[in-house]
């Protein structure tokens, strides 16, 4: 048999229908949904008359609009959400939910947090398995060795009603970081290194696999931020072989196999790795060790440099396009050439979204926070678990505490800062350093500036008012 | 879906590259529970700017977008697409995508068609005085100076947005294969 990378051996075990131009009906066994990218899909079924094919292999929670403040009261009732488009999209979710017999996690319930934080915690996600939800950052799930990607609302039609989708085979396109990382250095440090290498459009049409000692040796934490960003690279999914560590996190999850089920999955589950002499379409190799902390100066996260760097010339850009781009970013960020990044000072801080809010997150973050406080300078610091059972989790080791002590509100479970479609928002003119996943223009809010940083990093930021290079903290 | 074989008029020539999908439509506005009424607010950020091509009215109600590489990139809302068919604009022109935008584009009868950029540059000057016109059928993007650039498809897809045919439909049809892979894999 030829040798097939990973993603060819998921894709080909999940080929329904082969058409002759290379398309195939490719059988989803996971869907995520969420509240802002499915009432018209739900409209479109009940137009056409149509049912959920397999609301068993279907899961809903809450999480882009939800605001991220208490969601009850003193004796247990749900508070209302005060903005009226919020609260009618999470009805309509609640509606749908029910009139279709899709499970759903509700907006107060413990295990309720943002869909890629859900997925993989709930074991929900499985290697091998095709996941789709109508997010681009469904990505993430290829940390534990799933074929995974957004999709758009009429995709979400389309699975509901078929449980597949008609799909081109992507090209692949082969990461390789070999080497070990630096003091200080995280797994959002590697993702900004390998979005910087590639570009924003750099992976597009491909499927990303993440190989190389430097991935391997890497926590399923890490594995998922790494993954997550695979789309800011253009790259639809992201890929890391599953093996032990994959296992351990998986086992006991509360949807993942038991029993001998669960020997079973495990067994197949070891099979899932790219062959020896598969051939990938692309490769591109990063020396591991020459990686820093990192900072995003643009609205690109492509643009990145090292936190002792500055703020690039965008006449230095051999390309005129980028140029441009960078001379308008720079506009917008109101930063000039040849600035160092540390001495730009951020008024908000947010340490949260599907890239960096699990507990690893958290905990990396309170490492630099302990026993320092928020810097004057800084307005607003928002710390946002991914889901309820990682808030819980770090309440249980106290991490709340280390971070209200230092002046940092400690939220509800939610996308929250990451998108500015809730009442967390970044306000016009200001300066935020962030754990998410892109600093576009106006994504934190309008007019907002967004620095993209690890949870260390934007915990440096928090108790020095600037982007400060953690490992002096450390 | 209202099949669509060609499209021809005004077509804005934006241009710049890495153009995404919060620039095209905000958050702000992804809180419907519908489909229609989201081309106003497209391309907020942009209007905001002053002698931007949206403000500018020879190309008010144009049908046709002219963009740099990379258009579409970011999230996976499909409001972008809603947006921009809301707006009127029926098909962009483009050196790339992002490949859900180009998926969410098509499955709302926009036609997304991708040209080189040297291409781009010279449809982006005609563009400013002149209308362009996108021609499925012969699969070929034309300018009122004989300009006559030729652009592939996925036949599929070319199919679908001349038929105005439903994707699900055709799905279904499938039904039989799907129950077979369900049996025959236990899922
Ligand atoms: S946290 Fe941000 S990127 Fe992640 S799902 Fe929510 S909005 Fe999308």
């Amino acid at each position: 048999m030829t040798p097939r990378t990973l993603y060819e051996k998921i894709w080909d075990a999940h080929v329904v229908e082969r058409r002759t131009d290379g398309t195939c009906l490719i059988y989803i066994d996971r869907h995520l949904v969420h509240e802002v990218t499915s009432p018209q899909a739900f409209e479109g079924l009940r137009a056409a008359g149509r049912l959920v094919r397999r609301p068993d292999l279907t899961l809903a929670v809450a999480d882009h609009n939800l605001p991220t403040t208490a969601r009850i009261d003193a004796r247990g009732r749900r508070l209302p959400i005060a903005d009226p488009a919020g609260a009618e999209q999470l009805a309509a979710l609640e509606a749908n939910v029910a009139e279709f017999g899709v499970p759903y996690i509700q907006a107060t319930a413990p295990e309720q947090g943002i869909v890629h934080v859900v997925g993989p915690e709930q074991g929900f996600t499985l290697p091998g398995t095709t996941v789709v939800c109508g997010d681009s950052h469904t990505a993430a799930h290829g940390a534990l060795g799933a074929l995974a990607f957004g999709i758009g609302t009429s995709e979400v039609e389309h699975v509901l009603a078929t449980q597949t989708l008609l799909l081109k085979p992507s090209r692949t396109l082969e990461v390789r970081a070999d080497g070990g990382l630096g003091f200080g250095v995280s797994a959002k440090d590697v993702a900004l290194a390998v979005i910087g290498r590639l570009g924003a459009a750099g992976g597009t049409g491909h499927v990303i696999e993440y190989r190389g000692d430097a991935f391997a040796a890497m926590s399923v934490e890490g594995r998922l931020t790494v993954a997550n960003m695979s789309i800011e690279a253009g790259a639809r999914s992201g890929l890391f072989a599953p093996d032990e560590k994959t296992f351990a996190y998986l086992q006991g999850r509360p949807m993942a196999p038991a029993g001998a089920a669960w020997d079973a999955a495990v067994e197949r589950w070891r099979e899932l790795r790219t062959d020896e002499d598969a051939p990938f379409d692309r490769s591109v190799r990063i020396d591991a060790a020459t990686i820093a902390p990192s900072v995003t100066w643009g609205t690109s996260p492509e643009d990145v440099v090292p936190i002792t760097g500055v703020v690039p010339d965008p006449d230095d850009f051999a390309d005129p396009a980028k140029r441009e781009a960078a001379r308008a970013a720079l506009a917008y960020m109101g930063l000039s050439p040849g600035e160092r990044l540390q001495d730009v000072g951020v008024e908000h801080v947010f340490i949260g979204s599907c890239t960096n809010s699990r507990i690893e997150d958290l905990r990396d973050a309170a490492r630099v926070v302990r026993g320092r406080r928020l810097d004057p300078r800084i307005k607003q610091a928002l710390v946002v678990p991914g889901s309820g059972l990682v808030k819980r989790q770090a309440e249980a080791e106290r991490l709340d505490r280390v971070f209200a002590e230092a002046g940092f509100e400690w939220r509800e479970p939610g996308c929250s800062m990451c998108l500015a479609m809730n009442p967390d928002k970044v306000p016009p003119g200001e300066r935020c350093a962030s754990t998410s996943n892109r600093n576009f223009v106006g994504r934190q809010g309008p007019g907002a500036r967004t620095h993209l940083l690890s949870p260390a990093m934007a915990a440096a930021a928090a108790v020095t008012g600037r982007p400060a290079d953690v490992r002096e903290l450390l | 879906m209202t099949p669509v074989r060609t499209v021809h008029g005004r077509a804005y020539p934006l241009g710049r590259a890495n153009v995404d999908t919060d620039v095209i439509i905000g958050a702000a506005h992804l809180k419907t529970t519908g489909r229609a009424g989201l081309g106003v607010h497209a391309f907020e950020t942009i209007r905001r700017g002053p002698g931007n091509v949206f403000a500018d009215p020879a190309f008010a109600g144009a049908p046709i977008l002219i963009a740099g590489d990379n258009f579409g990139c970011g999230s996976s809302r499909e409001h972008a697409a809603w947006a921009l068919a809301d707006m009127g604009v029926q098909a962009v022109i483009a050196p790339s995508f992002s490949d859900i935008f180009a998926g969410n584009a098509f499955k709302n009868g926009l036609v997304a068609v991708v040209l080189p950029q040297p291409v781009v540059d010279r449809l982006l000057e005609v563009a400013r005085e002149q209308p362009i016109g996108v021609d499925l059928e012969t699969m070929t993007v034309t300018t009122p100076f004989q300009d006559r650039f030729a652009f592939a498809m996925d036949p599929f897809r070319r199919e679908c947005l001349m038929g105005g045919l439903d994707e699900i439909a055709l799905t279904l049809a499938s039904a039989a294969a799907i129950d077979a892979y369900e049996r025959r894999t236990g899922t």
